[in-house]
């Protein structure tokens, strides 16, 4: 451990008395969960009855489930997307909003404006600018561009591009701090110099910026990429509860929700696409850290 | 200005407020024109940045604001501007009861994030003792765990309770997260040990120690503690929509998705004013602790 002052508790339970309820909490909610859900993905339980042992006919099932792999390649493509995104374009922001010009502060706080913003207000938000009579559509029509209203919402692809529109909007301003925390790491006299070797501000960007902070762009690219993976209200708000027509536009966790649980609902299958995403997740973060890893070498 | 130099026995390091922007050693007229217009291009673009931002949020509120009898595709700016559909949206919803209901979820996150972690991230962070290091690491590890992935579980294990469709159940799963136990962690390791060397001088014990040295020092993480748990009842939710089923139970943001989808309401300018009176004492908070905002982002990111 990074510091130790020397001193210690006064009995040997003490620590865990301070970190009872913590310890409790973690129990409960996060390491038993985790633990059923792998047991149960083992059975055949449902809400209302405990089930019994059936191996991996959960994860067969699944494989052979055309809705699961809907799910799946709409939770890649998500990410696939978005992630780019989110890696780089919060950086140009971030260059954007760091130099010191009058009113600087108020761009700063505006663009993280839609942090704050719950998912369910963005989604509504975005429903009133993307519906068939919503700001876009409208304006488009007005100016005779479309004929018929764009589907924005109403269409299963273009609804996953919408969503994933939505995210990007909501991540800009979030992964924005993050990269504005790695800038102000860089020592100025690199930019000095450079500017004195007659480099242009491109050139410098390319050049000292970007990789300076290639750290952090790892970590957004990490972070933003698990988050991808959990994406469900803005599809809930955007497209509904049955996930776009057909349930086309359903993310993974929006499938284990509408498999695990209603009356009818299938909590050993849904415990076994639970630990499949769990796993994918688990993919892109040793992903990230491997990257990470092998750049501080 | 001046060509800028070395000499005049000023110190070189009043250089370093410059905060990457360069001191170019001369500017001759061309190169004040380039910066000007660079100048320009930089503002015409935060400008665009400005719209594509605001710009969906402005129009919710312009919407909220509009008046029952004018469309609200007349014009961009409301000709007859009212707090009327507020109110209308007040009367025929249970708006201040799903309020009332997230303050209580709220509350009760807020009191017990910022005790417990504060005392996990005490336990963690000052003296050594055997198993810290793998209660540690087990704590980090579950920072691994999706909350879509154990979700179901979850549930299971709340109606093993007895909690489903209680503001309870909503609450307890995140009544101290491990994100919050590892701001506190860091927080305290920043406090010098001769502080607390004094302390046990004086004859302070463990409690006293925590309570009198340990959380006067960390009020700065506290209240990032405090921010984020506040926001995570407030905007949460996947995990109430699973919770709660009968609607008097209802969480705000669980409200709002029942006011979009009513078929009764179908007004947009209703809508509009649930949905800015959710966001606007957010940006109110924000505006007025906007430091702790950005410093929770950050501490947040390294810990992951």
């Amino acid at each position: 451990m990074e510091t130790e002052t020397g001193l210690v508790h006064r009995t040997w339970w003490t620590p865990y008395l301070f970190l009872a309820p913590g310890l409790a909490m973690v129990t409960l909610f996060s390491l038993w969960p985790f633990v059923n859900t792998v047991i149960l993905s083992f059975t055949d339980a449902r809400i209302l009855r405990g089930g019994s042992f059936v191996g991996l006919d959960n994860y067969r099932r699944a494989f052979a489930d055309p809705d699961f792999w809907v799910a799946t390649g709409n939770s890649v493509l998500y990410l696939a997307v978005v992630v780019p995104c989110l890696v780089l374009l919060p950086l140009a922001l971030a260059v954007l909003v760091r130099t010191k010009i009058p009113g600087i502060g108020f761009f700063r706080s505006a663009f993280y404006t839609p942090v704050i913003a719950s998912a369910v207000v963005v989604g509504l938000i975005w429903q009133w600018v993307l519906r068939s009579d919503g700001l876009v559509n409208t304006v488009f029509q007005r100016l005779h561009l479309v004929s018929e209203p764009v589907p924005f919402l109403t269409d299963s692809a273009m609804l996953l591009v919408s969503a994933m529109i939505v995210t990007v909007w909501k991540g800009l301003g979030y992964y924005m701090v993050f990269y504005l925390a790695a800038l102000g790491n860089v020592p100025a006299t690199l930019y000095e110099a450079a500017a004195l070797d007659g480099a242009g501000p491109v050139r410098r960007f390319f050049s000292i910026t970007v990789p300076q902070v290639k750290p952090m762009m790892l970590l957004v690219g990490t972070l933003s990429a698990i988050s991808a993976l959990r994406v469900f209200t803005e599809i809930y708000i955007l497209g509904g509860e049955s996930g776009g027509p057909g349930g086309g536009a359903r993310t993974l966790p929006f499938l284990i929700r509408q498999v695990g649980l209603g009356f009818a609902g299938e909590t050993g299958y849904a415990s076994a696409i639970s630990i499949l995403l769990f796993l994918l997740t688990l993919v892109f973060s040793l992903l990230g850290r491997r990257l990470s890893k092998g750049d501080e070498r | 200005m001046s060509t800028s130099s070395s000499a005049g026995g000023g110190h070189r390091s009043g250089h370093r407020s410059g905060n990457g922007r360069e001191k170019r050693p001369r500017r001759t007229a061309a190169t004040r024109r380039r910066h000007r217009i660079g100048l320009a291009g930089r503002y015409a673009t935060l400008v665009l940045m400005l719209v594509v931002m605001l710009g969906p949020i402005v129009w919710q509120f312009l919407t909220s604001i509009r008046g029952r009898t004018e469309n609200v595709y007349d014009g961009v700016l409301p000709s007859q501007p009212t707090l009327d559909n507020y109110v209308r949206v007040a009367e025929s919803f249970p708006l201040l009861q799903y309020v009332g209901n997230t303050l209580t979820v709220a509350v009760l996150a807020i009191t017990s994030n910022m005790l417990f972690a504060a005392m996990g991230g005490y336990a963690l962070s000052r003296a050594a003792w055997k198993g810290r290091r793998v209660v540690f690491t087990v704590l980090v590890a579950t920072l691994m765990f999706p909350f879509e992935s154990v979700m179901i579980s979850m549930f299971l294990t709340v109606r093993e309770m007895g909690l489903v469709d209680t503001l309870i159940g909503v609450w307890l799963p995140g009544a101290v997260s491990v994100l919050n136990i590892m701001v506190m962690r860091a927080a305290f390791l920043a406090v010098p040990k001769e502080i607390e060397e004094a302390a046990v001088l004086d004859g302070a014990g463990e409690w006293t120690r925590f309570t009198r040295v340990f959380l006067p020092a960390a009020k700065g993480a506290l209240a990032v503690v405090c921010i984020t748990s506040f926001m995570g009842a407030w905007d949460d939710f996947l995990w109430p929509l699973l919770v709660l089923t009968n609607s008097d139970n209802y969480t705000l943001q669980l409200g709002l998705k029942t006011l979009a989808g009513a078929t009764t309401v179908n007004d947009q300018r209703l809508v509009a004013a649930g949905a800015m009176a959710a966001l606007l004492p957010m940006m109110l908070l924000f505006f007025a602790l906007q430091r702790f905002f950005f410093k929770g982002v950050g501490e947040g990111a390294v810990k992951i």
